[in-house]
């Protein structure tokens, strides 16, 4: 989807993006595809938001662009860099300091044998990012005040398992923090947070975004606070991106199917208390080895024959705004919001 | 409930009292780092030095928990509650499918064959939303929300009577959220078991649960039926979180959260703990621990607004409370 260029401050820009796991052991040529063409590109400064179905493959996008995973096919561009040619072995080390990740899992990415306090050294170490002990002790302390960690210095000496989920998700995020990267790969950063402690991340975000132009993809699950500090949003569904562009845009106007459904669920606190059953699922996607077409046919109102023969292409329906849906052949078409 | 460290005991969870009816869902909500996993913690028991139950009383089917023998507590946890964890995600064996996970869980509790036991794994993993095939994926092959549904559909496979969930859905978009809950809700009907429900998403609570209790820095700060709950919330704190909500499509407007930072909980402030971020906080506050008490049937709230024939006025619209003329 080549749409137009803003001035040169790209940062990321990952064209045609797939990856496929094979499954089912060893003489078993089934694949999952987890990722499929996906292409979208972040600028300095940037947050562009990436919501949508749980198993629609944004995690395997993240850790592709973070080259925790290779990809099946696909290019990843950093600053203008081929990545992938460039470092055929892996990520160099300053790819791995000016690309964050932030995982999912908070229980699963700390190390149980060391302090939080160790967590966030070790990158500062690594990268030299701390001229002396001092400096460093300064630093990690700062770095947990930062994201709510209070009194630091007893957080800095406690162990994982003595922190509760959302204490842990924290801790990962500063850790990320900690090296100050150009773009962070957000993974669920804030989904163990209340709304409260939730908002002071999300600010904190945001006043990185503006003061050292770092940019972010934000993954999560949480549509409001994907509008709330993403400029961008991109929805996924089985692997593709289905729709994407502004996200006030896509909030007010949502135009694919599915991200009408995702929206129509969002609950609203303020709107009260109505009971909507979601009409019934429908068939669950196959991702192993899927039938062409486009993914969400199977669950669609307005599926059409010619849904089922190849994956639409992407249609712009607005001035930032696009959808791979048949609905949208042809002219760009208005669309009223989800109700 | 209490932990030790180096500066002194964490008392995580202080004074906390509520029950679950037959059939109810109970939600527990409130600030990271409170102590509601402590508390489900506690309840099966399932608590590891430094931790330490320092008091209270835990009590299923008239039966005392807390008083129960290692073999009866054994029983206890096999026959009467399945707990989701909050680390569900990774809490699944990874060198075993998930399939065969949830075939071993029923086999250890019923008798039934290889094949019988394999039929529910797939009903349950579909009712869940984890398409068939899948049955034989190994956890490291599976989304975070994936693993998070295997491990509720392994929960409910034991169909006990109180179901213990600690932050389930926070890997699952809204849509297949909110198809689980149904089916949770259908089978809950139909099989009559109770659930304690602990997520930070209000908005979950207020459509799912019968009461929600809510909780800051140990302690249960209110507790009322879910609609009253959000219709009207009294506590200050409740109605902090009330009101920093984003909308999808409303005005875009910052959000602040509730000023000031989350309690030292090795040394929690003074009489009531919110107190340091409390609009209305008045010297004695300070000083006085207030008491959870019931302000309208069924809604309890540990506010000393409430005790003086005050209130605390919510604003709606902007972080920040008003407060009422006396
Ligand atoms: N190592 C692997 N082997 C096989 N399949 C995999 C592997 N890793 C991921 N997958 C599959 O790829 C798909 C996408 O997974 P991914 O983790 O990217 O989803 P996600 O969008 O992050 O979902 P969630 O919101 O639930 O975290 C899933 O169907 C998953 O089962
Ligand atoms: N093993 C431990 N040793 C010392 N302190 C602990 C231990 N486990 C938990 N704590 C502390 O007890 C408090 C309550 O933790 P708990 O996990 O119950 O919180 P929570 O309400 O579940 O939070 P979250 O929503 O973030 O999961 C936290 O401040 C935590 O740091
Ligand atoms: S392409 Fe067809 S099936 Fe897919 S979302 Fe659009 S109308 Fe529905
Ligand atoms: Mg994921
Ligand atoms: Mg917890």
């Amino acid at each position: 989807m080549e749409k137009p260029v803003e001035g040169n401050g790209t940062v990321l820009d990952v064209r045609h993006l797939t990856k496929r796991f094979p499954v089912g052991g060893l003489f078993s040529s089934k694949k999952v595809h987890a990722v499929e063409d996906v292409s979208f590109r972040i600028s300095r400064g940037q947050v562009v938001s990436l919501v949508g179905e749980s198993g629609s493959g944004k995690s395997t996008t993240a850790r592709l662009i973070s080259r925790l995973i290779e990809p099946t096919s696909g290019e990843i561009f950093f600053k203008g860099r081929d990545v992938l040619r460039a470092e055929p072995r892996g990520a160099s080390r300053q790819y791995r300091r000016e690309v964050q990740m932030v995982f999912q899992d908070p229980f699963g990415s700390l190390n149980p044998v060391h302090t939080i306090g160790h967590h966030i050294s070790r990158p500062l170490k690594i990268h030299r990012r701390a001229p002396n002990r001092r400096e460093l002790q300064e630093r990690v302390l700062e770095l947990l005040n930062t994201v709510g960690l209070n009194p630091p210095e007893e957080f800095a000496n406690k162990y994982p398992h003595q922190l509760s989920g959302g204490q842990r998700q924290r801790v990962a995020f500063a850790r990320a923090l900690a090296v100050d990267p150009e773009l962070m790969l957000a993974d669920e950063p804030v989904s163990m947070l209340d709304v409260s402690i939730r908002m002071g991340i999300l600010n904190l975000m945001e006043r990185l975004k503006e003061e050292h132009s770092l940019a972010y993809l934000y993954i999560t699950h949480d549509i409001a606070s994907a509008r709330y500090i993403g400029d961008e949003t991109i929805v996924m569904y089985a692997g593709h991106m289905v729709e994407g562009g502004d996200s006030e845009e896509i909030m007010h106007h949502p135009a694919h199917p599915y991200t009408k459904l995702l929206l129509s669920a969002v609950p609203n606190p303020h709107a009260g208390l109505v009971s909507r059953k979601v009409e019934d699922r429908g068939e669950v996607p196959s991702l192993i080895d899927p039938p062409p077409g486009c993914p969400f046919a199977a669950r669609c109102p307005h599926v059409m024959d010619v849904c089922r023969q190849a994956m639409p292409e992407v249609r712009w329906v607005g001035e930032n705004h696009w959808t791979r849906c048949y609905l949208y052949d042809g002219e760009p078409q208005q669309d009223a919001p989800a109700g | 409930m209490q932990y030790a460290t180096l500066r002194g005991p964490v008392r995580a969870v202080d004074g906390v009292s509520f029950d679950i009816g037959e059939g109810e869902v109970v939600g527990l909500a409130g600030e990271s780092g409170s102590g509601k996993s402590t508390v489900a913690l506690a309840l099966i028991r399932v608590l590891h030095p430094p931790a330490m139950i320092k008091g209270g009383e835990v009590r299923f089917r008239g039966r005392d928990v807390l008083a129960m023998s290692d073999r009866e507590l054994e029983q206890f946890r096999w026959r009467d509650v399945s707990m989701v964890f909050q680390s569900a995600m990774n809490s699944l064996n990874p060198v075993m499918t998930i399939g065969d996970q949830i075939v071993d869980a029923i086999r250890a509790h019923e008798r039934v064959s290889e094949r019988q036991a394999r039929e529910r794994a797939a009903e349950l993993l579909r009712i869940v939303g984890i398409e068939a095939s899948r049955i034989d994926s190994y956890p490291h092959q599976l989304s975070g929300g994936m693993r998070q549904r295997a491990v509720i559909a392994t929960a409910l496979a034991l169909n006990p009577p109180l179901m213990i969930m600690d932050e389930p859905t926070t890997a699952l978009d809204v849509v297949v959220q909110k198809e689980i809950m149904q089916q949770i809700e259908d089978l809950k009907e139909r099989l009559g078991f109770s659930i304690l429900f602990i997520t930070h998403d209000l908005s979950l609570l207020v459509e799912f649960s019968t009461r929600i209790a809510i909780m800051y820095a140990g302690e249960i700060v209110e507790l009322a039926p879910a609609r009253e709950l959000f219709d009207n919330p009294l506590h200050p704190y409740t109605q902090g979180l009330m009101s920093s909500f984003p909308s999808i499509t409303g005005e875009k407007r910052k959000l602040t959260g509730i000023p000031g930072s989350p309690p030292d909980m090795v040394a929690p402030p003074s009489g009531c703990r919110f107190h340091p971020r409390c609009p209305y906080r008045r010297e004695k506050y300070e000083q006085v621990v207030p008491r959870l008490m019931e302000v309208s049937p069924g809604h309890f709230v540990a506010c000393h607004l409430y005790a003086e024939g005050r209130r605390a006025t919510l604003e709606r619209t902007e972080i920040g409370y008003e407060q009422e003329e006396e």
